[in-house]
């Protein structure tokens, strides 16, 4: 497939680091849309802030750059008011689970039809370190010198509890395994979450001494386990590992079924 | 292994990080001074890693169409 077909290629090369994981994630994004065959101009990818957000602005598809956290409400608004594009929200941790963590669950509870990509890579990059919801206890930040204090989210377990009809996660490395969550994410009707684990060394990796980007993929690599096998795992011996898949997979009538019937009842004057 | 792979890289856009270099199954890449040399071509089998790991869209793998239909 031609990736620069969907690039706004005047933009780029894009900001992301060497070593950043997230271009590989757009690249899979690209991919699992073109096996689709879907029109750029059915999909409508919207972001908040952070390097994550960035993405929209590299892509040629109908594009929308929100506030802080806000990336779902904006998200909302767009699939409701136009039922046939193809909502897709991307969203870094922070974006997702600390600013824009109440919509991000009442976007579940709620589970309109809109497909979430999360890109974890357990920090604020772009605002210069800063602990986020998902920094792994006693791991260092910009904000946390001496380490984290908190436990951290589990971003699926998160979106499966508030009520998701598709959660998986997967890292980087596994590219085979993040185009088929991607594109079963991107068919699923209803609100699907798909965490993608990806490494930022410039300012997770170096804080903590975890080495470049290709240092932080190759733990992946060696540390990743497939949820099946985690679930016949004691707590330490997962200690320090990846669990990836696919953790909710389920049918559920989606929000805009139940909106029309709103409107249909309130147009009937009853 | 295929022939005629065709391994394009474009040098303005990569940034060395040496993702191509540290994961390619057959180690056909050597790292040069600032980007990835194809030093093993005719190792390489066409499997696109490399162009799926790239996360500055500087790796380009055009596979001839007769081997593609062969697949």
């Amino acid at each position: 497939m031609d990736y620069l077909y969907y690039l706004r290629q005047d933009k780029m090369p894009h900001i992301w680091c060497d070593g950043c994981g997230h271009g590989i994630i757009l690249k899979s994004i690209l991919r699992c849309v073109d096996k689709l065959g879907w029109d750029k101009n059915d999909i409508a990818l919207v972001s908040g802030i952070g390097c994550s957000s960035r993405t929209p602005g590299y892509v040629d598809f109908n594009t929308l750059h929100t506030t802080h956290g806000r990336a779902l409400a904006f998200a909302t608004g767009l699939k409701i008011a136009n039922p046939k594009l193809h909502v897709i929200v991307v969203s870094g941790d922070g974006d997702a689970t600390a600013i824009g963590g109440n919509h991000f669950i009442h976007a579940a509870r709620r589970n309109i039809d809109i497909t979430m990509i999360i890109y974890n890579n357990y920090i604020y990059g772009m605002t210069g370190g800063q602990v986020s919801p998902t920094t792994p206890a006693h791991k260092k930040a910009s904000t946390a010198p001496y380490g984290n204090p908190d436990e951290p989210f589990d971003i699926s377990r998160l979106a499966q509890a508030a009520g998701a009809t598709y959660v998986a996660r997967s890292t980087v490395y596994h590219v085979g395994k993040m185009d088929n969550y991607i594109g079963n994410a991107l068919q699923k009707t209803g609100f699907s979450v798909v965490e993608i684990l990806t490494p930022c060394p410039t300012s997770y990796g170096r804080r903590n001494k975890e080495g470049n980007g290709v240092d932080m993929m190759r733990y992946q690599k060696e540390n990743t386990i497939g949820i099946e096998k985690a679930k016949n795992m004691s707590a330490e011996a997962l200690a320090g590992k990846i669990v990836t898949g696919v953790f909710v997979d389920k049918e559920q009538e989606s929000y805009l079924n139940r909106y029309n019937e709103v409107i249909k009842k309130a147009q009937s004057g009853v | 292994m295929k022939k005629n792979v065709v391994i394009k890289i474009n040098e303005s856009w990569c940034k060395s990080c040496e993702i191509c270099v540290s994961f390619c199954p057959k180690k056909v890449y050597d790292m040069g001074q600032f980007y990835p040399i194809v030093a093993r071509p005719e190792e390489c089998t066409g499997c696109k890693l490399c162009e799926k790991l790239c996360p500055d869209f500087a790796i380009q793998i055009i596979i001839p169409e007769e081997t593609k239909k062969t697949k």
